[in-house]
């Protein structure tokens, strides 16, 4: 590990005309580290995490990446052919509906495959060898890697997705709700997985979530939202059991108790 | 001929010849990139070569010699219109001999016989888009285009040996041209791609439904994609010629009765024709030579 951060934000805003979508946020992220964006919904989580995945350009404000060689690059600066391959090999965007990030016309094995075809893996033997290692990583049985993805259930999907983001290794990953719409039992075996792969890989990721026990379970530090704004940021452990902002000690304290 | 009056030379406009020239010579500058142009209506439907008629019209000359085939044939519906369509429109002389013509609009074939420097190869195209049926979007697969991102094109050729244990893609079987363009070469069986790599002819793309043109120059690389352990190949066949007794030539199988009879003919009837005349006999050929139809004469 080194002293400088993967990904620094400086000032970063985006509006959509007058309305605002995030407004002027800053922080570092450093490698290996899960960063958790909580808030509820309207509050600029996804228009945050879009900005900083390059998948919408913000309004005002900067971000810069550490590449691999250590150089910072400016994200918005970069042409639209480097952001891509970023995209599809150092980064990893794991949707909270897995239909927006997987294939659903193509088998299991291809979805994860796709990205070392990308960055031009031509052998068929090595691909499926790898795609098989990745679904057992995932728990998806080998015997499913010729099923579409539409056969499987909302769980295997996310799992799939993650596998499909996770191949060719990435160093930071963006996810949107990862654990969204899916039953408390299977939400929790993701949760547990996913804090493995993050553990085992040294991953950096960015987790979009509402809901807390996803964020005090996977992430070391998290930032709360409100109206666009970062209104309290901290380590979760801290924010979760002292927070501070009023705003926070609602969210908080809105965490149903069975 | 009292009808040609009627039309402009070749069908088209003048104004729409240039325009079509001028994405010809686009897509020859910029080889396996597909050119948007101004497709015109054309009195025949879409589907049905709109788009190679076009690029025909637009590059054939009074002293051109035109040879249209279907499927190989020169004597189907779709090949004996649109030869008697120019014949008519702008008086040329047509062939159905492969090596005297100097314009060859095909659907779905190239003849088995070698093309030589000047000759044009015109294809008719349903669908020019390879990536089309793996990414729906048009904004997207032109940006795959422009970034050369052609991992997806992997994927299907993947998907086709996950669950057929080879490549089964057996036409429109994506290639690269000149180390760049990933290029649908229309629905030519594959048997046809290792042609067009290196032709000494010209090889222009015509898609009339799709509007777009695109074009291999001559002396052009055509490299079909495939995997290290899953390398291209063509469509063997383990029977000859029924005919004419021709080995290493593109088959079709026609059905001759209720009964399970059928046979492997060459799909392209010129290649049989000749050499039938020059006294190659298949198994099922009759003794006396089979006159063909009605078909025109050689020019």
């Amino acid at each position: 590990m080194t002293d400088e951060p993967l990904l620094r934000v400086s000032a970063l805003s985006k509006f959509y005309g007058s309305r605002v979508g995030c407004d002027n946020v800053s922080f570092d992220l450093w490698p290996g580290e899960v960063l958790a964006v909580v808030g509820e919904s309207g509050s600029g989580k996804t228009t945050l995490l879009n900005c900083l995945s390059t998948r919408l350009l913000p309004s005002s404000g900067t971000a810069s990446y550490r590449m691999r060689d250590g150089q910072f690059r400016e994200l918005y600066r970069m042409s639209e052919a480097e952001r891509r391959f970023l995209m599809r090999t150092d980064w990893g965007f794991v949707h909270q509906n897995p239909a927006d990030g997987l294939r659903m016309t193509v088998s299991a094995g291809a979805n994860v495959g796709e990205r070392l075809m990308a960055v031009g893996d031509r052998h068929y033997g090595k691909i499926r060898a790898t795609a098989v290692d990745w679904l057992s990583r995932v728990e998806i049985d080998e015997d499913r890697i010729d099923d579409e993805p539409r056969a499987f259930s909302g769980g295997m999907r996310q799992r799939l997705q993650i596998a499909r983001n996770l191949v060719t290794g990435p160093r930071l990953v963006f996810m949107d709700e990862p654990t969204g719409g899916l039953d408390v039992s299977v939400q929790a075996r993701l949760l547990d997985l996913l804090r493995g792969l993050v553990t085992d890989l040294g991953l950096a990721a960015i987790v979009v979530t509402h809901d807390l026990a996803v964020a005090r379970l996977l992430s070391q530090r998290m930032m709360v939202m409100k109206d666009g704004r970062v209104i309290e940021s901290g380590l979760t452990d801290r924010v979760l059991d002292d927070p501070r902002a009023p705003y926070t000690q609602l969210l908080v304290s809105s965490i149903l108790q069975v | 001929m009292s009808d040609i009056a009627t039309y402009n030379f070749a069908y088209l406009d003048e104004q729409t010849k240039r325009m079509i020239r001028r994405a010809i010579l686009k897509g020859i500058a910029i080889p396996g990139y597909q050119v948007p142009f101004a497709s015109r209506e054309m009195p025949m439907p879409y589907g049905w070569g709109t788009g190679g008629v076009q690029v025909t019209a637009s590059i054939i000359g009074p002293h051109d010699v035109l040879k249209v085939i279907d499927q190989g044939a020169d004597d189907t519906t779709n090949a004996v219109s649109i030869r008697a369509f120019f014949k008519k429109v702008a008086n040329v002389a047509v062939t159905t001999d492969t090596a005297s013509a100097t314009i060859i609009q095909t659907r779905h074939r190239i003849p088995e016989h070698p093309l030589t420097a000047g000759q044009v190869l015109v294809y008719q195209v349903p669908i020019p888009e390879p990536l089309r049926f793996l990414e729906p979007r048009e904004t997207e697969t032109r940006k795959m285009h422009a970034l050369e991102e052609y991992g997806l094109m992997h994927v299907k050729l993947y998907e086709d040996i996950a669950r057929h244990g080879r490549i089964a893609t057996t036409y429109a079987y994506p290639v690269k041209v000149e180390g760049r363009y990933v290029m649908d070469p229309s629905p030519t069986p594959k048997f046809d791609n290792p042609k067009m790599h290196r032709s000494p002819a010209l090889q222009l793309f015509g898609a009339g439904r799709e509007k777009r043109i695109y074009a291999v120059p001559p002396f052009t690389s055509v490299v079909s994609l495939d995997f290290e352990d899953h390398p291209f190949e063509v469509q063997t066949f383990d029977q000859p010629c029924a005919l004419c007794a021709a080995e290493n030539v593109y088959l079709d199988e026609v059905i001759l009765d209720d009964h399970g009879g059928h046979m492997f003919v060459c799909s392209d009837t010129d290649h049989c024709e000749k050499r039938r005349e020059e006294g190659h006999r298949g198994h099922l050929a009759p003794e006396t030579h089979l006159a063909p139809g009605n078909m025109e004469p050689a020019q």
